[in-house]
């Protein structure tokens, strides 16, 4: 005979189920994120993200004051792909407004515009998209021919009518800007710095406090005469250099193996990667000082991290998001810090065009910190 | 410095803690004299840490006043933590760092001018010095508990907190922990130092016993016991003759205690007249030697634990925090 080995028992299984249970209603905030995340998520990025964006901000430049070429204007706006934000009055401005982001879409409609239409001359209208991300701009872009002929079938009518000949009575010029290969690469792996420091930098962090808690380190740490600003920047310190050198890894990356640009300038991008990289340290820290263990800490980093990736436009057009995303989508840093990246790196920006991105870090930052600081607990109360 | 009275360094009236609705700490008055060691007793859960982390700073308490080397521990917790060496009950310097690395963080910390002379000898006097680069997380009990006290005099702090600082320590290391605590209490420091061992409770000058969260006694061992109020008998005989009287004398008018010990029984009661007449009819028996004992510490502790009521046991199921 054979001793037997104990034989499962499904009252024990019961018993550990139960104890697992009243476990994950005492630890509250699990229970809570468990019921909460998914839900919060699926509401957010179900509504958020959209893969073919509409409204995209436009801009006129018209050198012609003809019926065809209002009536082409009034056409974009009533497509819905386009949504005419601003007009303007020298090529230099309409260039200025692509550089800085401010629209996705310029189009130039050149002098002469309707006389040349009405002689048959093929006039070209000049379309110019902003396509550091192929996927916002594709659909749109694919809609400007459907658009341009129903617009030319509706005014060329009656004796005209002869005047819409088989090519297309206006040449339709699309420039792609910045990415004119339209590289999906180009778009992604400048994007993906972002990310990757958002990921490892707030981690980091929330662990690396919480750890002294979790540890009881924290108890001997408060009993010394420390501040709390002296503990926040001492342990964020060694990190901004790990940030550092996971850019210079990133960065060696992209241009090395996938042949990713600099045009613009690179102190404005290791301008904005200083504040980036401290902006996430502040957001880690400051979940260290609400989660009381690090699984709390990674559970709180992941529920950052997820619309950072999915509303910052790294993965899906920003402008595909309706407004109330966008404006959360203006609030975290990754956002930011893509537009400068991609900026510097594929639209040859310098100071000037990357500021706008840089003070709304900047203000992230000083609030995080602020709260971070204050959430701090100087006793173990 | 305010102007409260040089010669005591805690002195604090009223503390008290709640956790939840929980009084942990419950008005408690303590006064301890400097250059002394004053020994804190009670059971767990009793608030022995809580109290010590609201002497140093580390909790606030919602009721109470006083001071700490004549610094108001509510305001002045800075002041405070730059004079008080704190030793916590769990061992919190960094496991991953030597004994060394963590006893310079400690010296950086508090700003130590000439800090390489005072690690060096902070390590010389306790006998870390040829181990100081072993990483702290695999020293033994004992190594451990000698590194955090090294920590915690890095400084010369005039007042030394020390939570149950020998738990799980072996005897002769406990012997030479005290032996330097009463060296630097020598020197001037005052020392309040809480433990569960009653050998170690008897070599304090004062001890104050507290249990759920109330001050009970306070005083020199010999007071504490003489104010117990206890009398005891010890019985001797063979062992099945001291069980058989264990088992009788249970329940019996006047017996609040029965202990053995080895061969003897310990039998006390909180009334002289009435212990002496229920055991007077048990002590006609043969082969049992009846004497008149004094009451251990022990057992002046655990009449005192009995004698009051469990306050943590009222609000059922509250949710409050685990203390």
């Amino acid at each position: 005979m054979t001793t037997h080995a104990p034989r499962f028992s499904p009252a024990r299984l019961v018993a550990i189920i139960i104890k697992e249970f009243i476990q994950m209603k005492r630890d509250r905030l699990t229970f809570a994120m468990m019921v909460g995340i998914p839900l919060i998520q699926l509401m957010l990025f179900g509504f958020a993200i959209n893969a073919d964006p509409k409204h995209l901000p436009t801009a006129v430049l018209s050198h012609d004051n003809s019926e065809f070429s209002r009536a082409i204007v009034s056409a974009l706006q009533t497509s819905n792909y386009f949504e005419l934000a601003l007009t303007a009055d020298s090529p230099e401005q309409l260039d200025l407004m692509l550089d800085q982001g401010k629209v996705q879409f310029a189009v130039e409609i050149p002098t002469g515009f309707g006389t040349d239409l009405m002689r048959g001359e093929r006039p070209a209208l000049l379309v110019m998209a902003d396509a550091t991300d192929p996927a916002a701009t594709g659909n749109a872009v694919g809609a400007l021919q459907r658009i341009l002929d129903s617009v030319m079938a509706g005014t060329l009518t009656g004796p005209l009518a002869a005047l819409a000949p088989t090519p297309g009575p206006v040449e339709l010029r699309v420039h792609r800007r910045y990415n004119p290969e339209g590289l999906t690469q180009h778009n992604i792996v400048p994007g993906l710095m972002g990310t990757i420091l958002t990921m490892t930098m707030i981690i980091m962090t929330a662990l690396a406090v919480t750890r002294e808690r979790e540890r009881g380190t924290m108890e001997n740490l408060l009993a010394m005469p420390v501040r709390p600003t002296e503990v926040m920047l001492g342990k964020l310190a060694p990190f901004i250099l790990v940030g550092a050198v996971q850019v210079i890894v990133i960065m060696g990356a992209a241009r090395l193996l996938f042949g990713v640009p600099m045009l613009g300038n690179p102190l404005a991008l290791i301008c904005g990667m200083i504040i980036f990289i401290t902006a996430n340290l502040a957001v880690g820290f400051l979940f260290s000082t609400l989660a009381r263990n690090q699984l709390q800490a990674m559970q709180m980093s992941f529920f950052f991290f997820l619309p950072s990736i999915l509303m910052s436009g790294f993965m899906f057009p920003f402008r595909g998001m309706p407004t109330w995303a966008q404006v959360i989508g203006e609030i975290l840093p990754l956002t930011h810090f893509l537009r400068v990246v991609r900026g510097v790196m594929l639209k040859a920006s310098g100071f000037p065009q990357v500021w706008p991105d840089l003070w709304p870090m900047l203000v992230f930052l000083l609030a995080v910190s602020v709260l971070a600081v204050k959430r701090y607990r100087q006793t173990l109360d | 410095m305010t102007g409260s009275d040089p010669a005591i360094a805690i002195d604090v009236r009223g503390l008290t803690k709640r956790f939840g609705d929980r009084a942990v700490v419950d008005n408690v008055d303590l006064r301890v004299g400097r250059g002394r060691i004053h020994g804190f007793l009670g059971p767990n859960g009793s608030g022995k840490t809580t109290t010590i982390r609201m002497l140093c700073g580390l909790l606030v308490p919602d009721a109470g006043e006083g001071t700490c080397l004549g610094f108001d521990i509510r305001r002045d917790a800075w002041a405070i933590k730059q004079r008080v060496g704190y030793m916590t009950q769990k061992f919190s310097l960094y496991e991953d760092l030597t004994i060394k690395e963590n006893l310079e963080f400690v010296a950086r910390l508090y700003a130590l001018a000439d800090r390489p002379r005072r690690v060096g000898a902070a390590l010389d006097r306790l006998g870390l010095s040829h181990r100081r680069d072993q990483l702290a997380g695999t020293l033994s009990g004992g190594w451990k508990q000698r590194l955090a006290l090294a920590a915690c005099i890095l400084h010369e702090p005039s007042l030394l907190l020390l939570d149950e600082p020998t738990a799980g320590v072996d005897p002769k290391a406990r012997r030479e922990f005290w032996d330097e605590i009463h060296a630097l209490a020598a020197d001037g420091m005052t020392v309040l130092v809480s433990t569960h061992y009653m050998d170690e409770a008897e070599r304090c000058h004062r001890i104050a016993y507290l249990a759920y969260g109330r001050l009970l006694a306070d005083g020199t061992v010999e007071e504490v016991v003489a104010g117990s109020g206890l009398s005891t008998w010890h019985v001797s005989g063979p062992p099945d003759r001291i069980a058989t009287l264990d088992r009788a004398l249970r329940g019996q008018k006047g017996v609040s205690m029965i202990a053995p010990f080895g061969n003897t029984l310990h039998v006390s009661g909180p009334d002289a007249a009435t212990l002496d007449a229920s055991v007077a009819g048990f002590q006609g028996q043969a082969g049992l030697d009846w004497r008149r004992g004094d009451p251990t510490l022990e057992d002046a502790f655990i009449h005192l634990m009995g004698s009051v009521p469990d306050n943590f046991q009222k609000p059922a199921g509250a949710g409050g925090r685990a203390a």
